[in-house]
């Protein structure tokens, strides 16, 4: 056993540095468009690896994760902006004096997103997750719209309708995979742990859960909050990313693209997520073929706009409809399950 | 002025109530919150406007022919997206309903394209009467007589009639209801397509009110709505009159009486939503559920 965990160590240490390999090729090598795609699949990744903690490990329907990538983006977007920008963009009244000149490196100014976000979670949680079920779903969902309302509407914090624009492009494909690779190392630890045993049997069964001795609302509350963190972090690095942000592009649709990853790749499992997001992110880019002009032959279809996302929501409803445990459904890819069948279709032969 | 707002309250109040009695009826025959409600509503505004644009069609012939075709639509997503979901985990028919929502939404993006469309009003409803010196539009005391009548015949068939029974039978316990030689399959379609006719002839009248028609209309007065079944109960019909005036009367009053709060304006629901979750997590009119184990 000692040894095949020496070995599995190993095997993903090596599978960092390649990948760390294959970023500084891409780098070097991939136009800017392939390059924003490998960003929307880390950030999404993120995003989805935490939804899956909320929903897929313990349980809880909550379709509040736009409004935290709201939260996020905001706040880290406030703390990176220079101030001469801050003063040319917040036209219809002026940002409030301590935001002015607040200012923060980067990885500190996406830390605290996600912290001011996962404060935000746990305000919302406590009241919330008293409830369950459907409730929970709907009352995430409101909380989501309040923010976006509010954001919509402070115009001396978040420039309203109008939003931000010129945030800095930090974001680059070192950072995303960074804070990639740091959500699921310690989503991963989180869920192989006792805490995360907990979490799985309230997901399985409160009830049951509950009889164990488990203080169910103390474990929903901190599982809750630290989903609504990384959600923060995502929405921090996505805003970088796009360099503009308005209370528009956290709309419900948000929350419903994540959600759609995490069911594509397999609720209740890690490596799903991941999958998931490269799957989701590719198609959702591929599928723009749909709204160009098509040449068959001598045939010229013409594009429809917006096919794309009639597309998208009806492979939703398939997956649901046919299979409802999605790519991986709660298993995960791991060293021990690759060998294990490489070795077995090496008996066969 | 207190008169106008109030006609405008109860107008608003019977659009939010005829959308909220379809997702009470369904949640409580399915416990599920059928998120594409609030676009079945949407297409009904749509089809009273092709129906008069396109076809050229009488005015009553129209608002019958768009309620009848929404009511399909309705019973179709019902066979399409719910029914092979029947014995799945509930919150993947959830999910489902989420991606009819979103499904329909585009497809009307794409069919009816973005572009917000005119309804044509009859004169005679959009014509101001004056009365005692109170401005009044015909539309503010015709919508909520219709709302009525509608509640009043929906009442009628639920507590009055065999499918009715067989309604209410199905909320109880459904496998017992299919036992006892019920077709169950049946009443379930009977039941979306009295919710989407109501809620078609909610989105007829709210064309009629804000004669401005575009596909994600339906997006808010659902969530809306949905957020009344719960204030008043779900499940309970009259629960979901009474939270849909409720929410009618807290919009309008708020921003009538509070000008500076009205870009808030729909955050009410929701904070409402909440409080009443909080405080009485079964609605106001709402029966008790135990949790069985």
């Amino acid at each position: 056993m000692m040894g095949n965990r020496m070995r599995n160590n190993t095997l993903t240490l090596l599978a960092v540095v390649g990948l760390a390999a294959f970023l500084w090729w891409a780098d070097g090598n991939f136009d800017g468009y392939k390059i924003q795609i490998m960003n929307l699949i880390a950030i999404n990744a993120i995003l989805a690896v935490s939804l899956n903690l909320i929903y897929g490990f313990t349980g809880m329907f909550s379709l509040g994760h736009a409004g935290f990538m709201c939260v996020g983006a905001y706040v880290s977007s406030l703390l990176i902006l220079p101030s001469s920008q801050k003063q040319a963009i917040y036209i219809l009244e002026p940002l409030i004096a301590p935001l002015q000149t607040a200012h923060a490196p980067f990885v500190v100014a996406v830390l605290l997103g996600g912290l001011v976000a996962a404060i935000f979670g746990l305000i919302i949680a406590l009241p919330v997750l008293r409830l369950g079920g459907d409730y929970l779903g709907i009352a995430t969902l409101g909380f989501g719209e309040i923010i976006r309302v509010f954001a919509n509407n402070l115009v001396p914090i978040t420039n309203g309708a109008l939003g931000l624009k010129g945030i800095p492009d930090y974001a680059n494909l070192w950072w995303n995979y960074g804070f990639m690779l740091f959500t699921f190392y310690f989503i991963f630890r989180i869920v192989n742990s006792n805490f995360g045993n907990a979490l799985k049997a309230i997901r399985d069964d409160e009830v049951a859960a509950k009889a164990m001795g488990i203080n169910t609302y103390k474990y929903r509350v901190t599982s809750f909050t630290i989903g609504a963190f990384f959600a923060g972090i995502g929405g921090a690095l996505l805003a970088s990313l796009l360099t503009t942000i308005d209370p528009k592009m956290f709309l419900f649709i948000m929350t419903f693209q994540v959600l759609m990853i995490v069911v594509a790749g397999g609720l209740g499992s890690i490596t799903g997520s991941l999958i998931g997001a490269v799957v989701i992110t590719i198609l959702l880019e591929w599928l723009r073929f749909v709204e160009n002009p098509i040449t068959l032959g001598s045939f010229e279809i013409p594009g429809i706009p917006g096919m794309r996302m009639v597309i998208f929501s009806l492979s939703l409803v398939l997956i649901i409809l046919f299979r409802r445990e999605g790519l991986m459904g709660m298993r995960e890819l791991s060293w021990d399950s690759l060998f294990r069948r490489f070795s077995k279709r090496g008996e066969a032969e | 002025m207190f008169v106008q707002h109030s006609l405008n309250a109860l107008t608003l109040g019977s659009l939010y109530a005829l959308i909220a009695i379809g997702y009470t009826m369904v949640y409580g025959i399915l416990r599920l919150i059928n998120f594409a409600h609030g676009d079945v509503f949407m297409l009904g505004a749509y089809f009273i406007f092709y129906a008069g644009a396109l076809l050229h069609l009488p005015w009553i012939v129209g608002v019958v022919l768009a309620i009848v075709v929404t009511a399909l639509c309705g019973i179709t997503v019902e066979r399409a997206a719910y029914r092979p979901l029947r014995d799945a985990p509930r919150i993947s028919v959830l999910i489902s309903s989420i991606g009819v929502s979103f499904f329909i939404e585009n497809l009307a993006i794409v069919v009816f394209t973005g572009v917000p469309k005119p309804v044509v009003r009859p004169s005679w409803l959009v014509s101001i009467i004056k009365f005692h010196g109170v401005r009044i539009l015909p539309l503010t005391i015709v919508v909520p007589l219709i709302c009525l009548g509608l509640v009043a015949g929906l009442l009628f068939i639920v507590y009055k009639t065999k499918p009715g029974l067989a309604m209410r039978a199905i909320s109880k316990d459904i496998e017992t209801t299919r036992l006892m030689g019920v077709s169950v399959n049946k009443i379930i379609s009977l039941t979306f397509g009295i919710g989407s006719a109501l809620a078609a002839a909610s989105g007829i009248m709210w064309a009629l009110r804000y004669p401005q028609i575009q596909p994600l209309m339906g997006l808010i007065p659902g969530l809306k709505a949905f957020i009344a079944a719960v204030v008043g109960g779900i499940g309970s019909i009259q629960g979901a009159v009474i939270g849909g005036m409720l929410l009618g009367f807290v919009e309008i009053m708020i921003v009538a009486f509070f000008p500076a709060l009205s870009g808030y304006k729909d955050a009410f629901a929701f904070i409402l939503l909440i409080v009443i979750l909080l405080l009485k997590p079964t609605g106001l009119m709402g029966e008790k559920i135990e949790e069985k184990v």
